[in-house]
């Protein structure tokens, strides 16, 4: 019930701030198409998804934390598009591709920040003074 | 030091009475200053009856303009305080040398420096730039207002929240010492267990959520409700540099947020993210908070260059040169500016290639900025420029901003950054693009757009000594600096043995000096031509013969904006419809849909500055019942239903007739 009244009030809602915000009314596209059946494909695949990682963890499925590591992070990729998809209803078309494009941008940054932060770290772990007489004598 | 009781704890946390500096004379007559200027600027309102009107018109309103009015307001206070600051800390720096150890204690000196970054940086710049994207990018992309109204009231009562810790830290504690991006492991509650830093996190906090609910309203606002025709491409560059800004501020916002946030959770929680124990490591702060602090810059400078843009293509009465490739430069900026942040820690030790790629990377966002300078210079040109106020400045910065690049360019080389990293050479280097580019553009700007804003032009004797001031100030005080730092002095010291280079400091003080006058000149500038508001009044809405659409509608413009909203059909749409026979529509008026004023943005940053302030002091009861508040009301608040009205057609008749009759008497 609650999914279709919400529906209802955002579409209310737009439709008023439309208004105020437009002296014209030259558009179109409304609101996604949203059905009940979509946010519960979304929630069902969620909680699939959120299971299986916490099985692989909790169980000690995988003799290699390393491996596990990596499945997790692959299903967390997988969730988020899921979230993407079924909960913030995009794809290619909406908003005229200007979430295509929010998308794309951010997903740049984001490989920018992770993969520059993890480069800059690395060299500066590799290039610390050793802090203990230990490592002075392993020193390569 | 007064033993508390536990209830005494319980109610006031960390709060006592030594937090009150009354032992320290600097900053008790400063107090007794503010408090005698504050509280007769109150009791002028009171007594004039003043608080009805500036609460009903101005703190609740969610009229675009008016906001932007009140950023720049706000900006303008707060250069007075950073200003002050750095007034104490040039003339503590032209003292101190052999003997004498100036007039400042160095706990007192540690706090002076990093109240003035962050204030200008956070409370003057931002609000700046914030402020003239408000007055003026609606008005521009031909809207009624920004997309969401409220949230734009919101997000200027959150950073006066922030601006308002601040202030407040002067005379209840105690600022940072850290510097204004507070490192750690000192900012950490090892080194700095006191307040100052808490001070620092909470009003960046508040200050930043504000920042980034108006970036998200302003990319809404540009993408969504442009006049139609108004494709990307013929929109003017002042929103296109817009959009970028507020694109950077969305995306390198939250990694501060998210910084600040580790900061504090190792000072509240003992959390180690920071620590060099526990696999703690400080250098990631440092790492993580450039990925903010490079854009952040940006953030400043685009908007401004957008300022040049439309200055100088006004005031040259022809049509910028090389349009598309200003957009272009300033989208490859925006890219680039995520590709350049380790060049301020080269000497962390990231080694050769690292500091080799992010080298060649700031060298190559000079060159889309070069691309710019050339097309201003192209646009001057064989123009027929008009050396009105805000060219000066525009001229100004453009003379300053190149050395301040070049300079820039300079440090981009690792190895020459060595030898520069942290000197006096680096605080002339920034000082010189933000102010010789930030600042001046920010009061070509306001030159640009006051009567716009106000209705009424400002003087311009007093902006032309403004600005002369300004400049020779600007050269007097950061020329030595560049000297010094050349010969290795390095920053936020408070007192120097080597007499030699006493001389130059006091050059630096006498600039400082310079810029003092240029300050007062401006506020000299805005008193005069208030009073000779009725001379100065722009009365045809079109003072420079102006080139886009917020030079279509009076000045200042109407609560609606435009009666009809305007059809674009090029670039430089208000030259092009002058240039067509535009005539004004006079009648067929609609009933305008607008957003009513509300209380709530106020309220809702009321309620995050007292539970700040409860964090700063550890008054847990407070800081709960202030955050439930808080959320309290935002919930009640969207129950609020009664969020808009109607301006009935026969209003905006009776307004659009008076401004036919004065364009008549204009032309008369």
């Amino acid at each position: 019930m609650s999914a279709a009244s919400d529906t209802h009030h955002d579409d209310h809602d737009h439709a008023v701030d439309h208004r105020i915000v437009h002296g014209h009314d030259d558009h179109g596209e409304g609101m996604p198409h949203v059905t009940f059946k979509g946010y519960m494909t979304g929630f069902i695949l969620s909680v699939i998804l959120t299971a299986i990682p916490f099985w692989l963890v909790m169980g000690r499925v995988l003799p290699s934390a390393k491996v596990t590591i990596f499945i997790v992070l692959a299903f967390a990729v997988v969730q988020m598009l899921v979230h993407m998809v079924y909960f913030l209803h995009l794809d290619t078309r909406s908003e005229g591709g200007w979430n295509m494009l929010a998308l794309i941008f951010t997903l740049v940054l984001v490989v920018i920040t992770l993969s520059g932060s993890l480069w800059v770290m690395y060299h500066m772990n590799v290039n610390m003074m050793p802090m203990t007489a230990q490592d002075m004598r392993n020193m390569p | 030091m007064h033993d508390q009781t536990p209830l005494m704890h319980t109610l006031f946390g960390r709060l006592t009475w030594d937090a009150v500096p009354l032992h320290e004379p600097i900053l008790l007559w400063t107090f007794v200053v503010v408090a005698l200027v504050g509280g007769s600027l109150l009791a002028a309102i009171t007594y004039h009856g003043k608080w009805g009107y500036l609460w009903r018109e101005w703190f609740t309103s969610v009229d675009h303009k008016k906001i932007g009015i009140m950023y720049i307001v706000l900006a303008v206070v707060m250069l007075l305080r950073g200003f002050a600051d750095a007034l104490m800390m040039r003339l503590q720096q032209a003292m101190a040398f052999g003997d004498s150890m100036g007039y400042l204690p160095p706990h007192h000196y540690d706090q002076i420096f990093t109240a003035h970054g962050v204030i200008m940086i956070f409370f003057v710049a931002m609000p700046l730039v914030v402020g003239l994207m408000n007055v003026v990018v609606p008005l521009q992309i031909g809207a009624r207002d920004v997309a969401f109204p409220f949230l734009n009231n919101f997000s200027f009562w959150m950073t006066v929240a922030g601006a308002v810790l601040v202030m407040m830290s002067l005379f209840v504690g105690e600022f940072a010492r850290t510097g204004w991006l507070a490192y750690p492991p000192l900012s950490g509650p090892a080194y700095s267990p006191d307040v100052g830093v808490d001070y620092y996190i909470w009003s960046l906090q508040i200050a930043g959520v504000g920042t980034l609910l108006s970036g998200v309203n302003f990319i809404v606002t540009i993408v969504k409700m442009r006049a139609p025709g108004m494709t990307l491409m013929k929109m003017p560059v002042f929103t296109w540099t817009a959009l970028c800004t507020n694109v950077l501020i969305v995306a390198a916002f939250p990694v501060l947020t998210a910084v600040l946030a580790l900061l504090s959770m190792d000072r509240y929680v003992g959390t180690n993210f920071f620590s060099n124990d526990f696999g703690g490591n400080a250098m990631m702060y440092v790492n993580l908070i450039w990925i903010w602090g490079h854009p952040e810059v940006y953030i400043l400078i685009l908007p401004v260059f957008g300022v040049f843009s439309e200055v100088v293509s006004t005031f040259c009465g022809k049509r910028l040169f090389g349009y598309t490739s200003m957009v272009y430069a300033t989208v490859v900026i925006t890219i680039l500016s995520y590709l350049v942040w380790l060049h301020h820690f080269f000497t962390m030790g990231s080694g050769a290639s690292v500091n080799s790629f992010f080298g060649i990377t700031t060298m190559i966002i000079s060159i889309p900025t070069g691309a710019k300078m050339f097309n201003w210079l192209f646009t001057m040109y064989r123009g027929r420029i008009r050396f009105e106020v805000p060219m000066l400045w525009t001229m100004g910065f453009m003379f300053t901003f190149v050395i301040g690049g070049m300079t820039g360019v300079l440090l981009a080389v690792p190895p020459a950054d060595f030898v520069l990293h942290n000197s006096l050479f680096l605080i002339a280097h920034f000082h010189n693009v933000i102010i010789g580019g930030v600042l001046f553009g920010a009061f070509a700007a306001i030159n640009f757009w006051f009567p716009k804003a106000m209705g009424f032009r400002l003087e311009p004797f007093w902006g032309k000594v403004s600005f002369w001031f300004w400049l020779s100030g600007f050269w007097f005080a950061f020329t030595p600096l560049y000297i010094l730092g050349l010969m290795g002095v390095t920053r936020r010291l408070s007192h120097f043995d080597d007499p030699s280079l006493q001389i130059w400091f006091q050059i630096a003080a006498f600039g400082a000096f310079l810029v003092l006058l240029g300050i007062l000149a401006f506020l000299m500038q805005l008193f005069v031509s208030f009073r000779n508001r009725d001379q100065l009044r722009d009365t045809t809405g079109d003072p420079w013969n102006g080139r886009t659409l917020e030079w279509s509608t009076s000045s200042p413009a109407p609560a609606y904006n435009f009666a009809f909203t305007p059809v674009v059909h090029d670039q430089d749409a208000w030259a092009d419809m002058k240039q067509r026979g535009y005539t004004r529509p006079t009648q067929g008026y609609l009933p305008i849909h607008m957003p009513k004023n509300t209380p709530a943005g106020i309220v809702l940053a009321g309620f995050a500055m007292t539970c700040g302030f409860a964090l700063i002091w550890q008054i847990w009861w407070l800081a709960i019942a202030a955050f439930v508040s808080m959320v309290a009301s935002a919930i009640i608040h969207t129950f609020n239903r009664d969020r808009d009205f109607y301006i009935q057609p026969d209003e905006v008749a009776q307004v659009e007739a008076e401004r036919t009759r004065l364009l008549a008497q204009a032309q008369g």
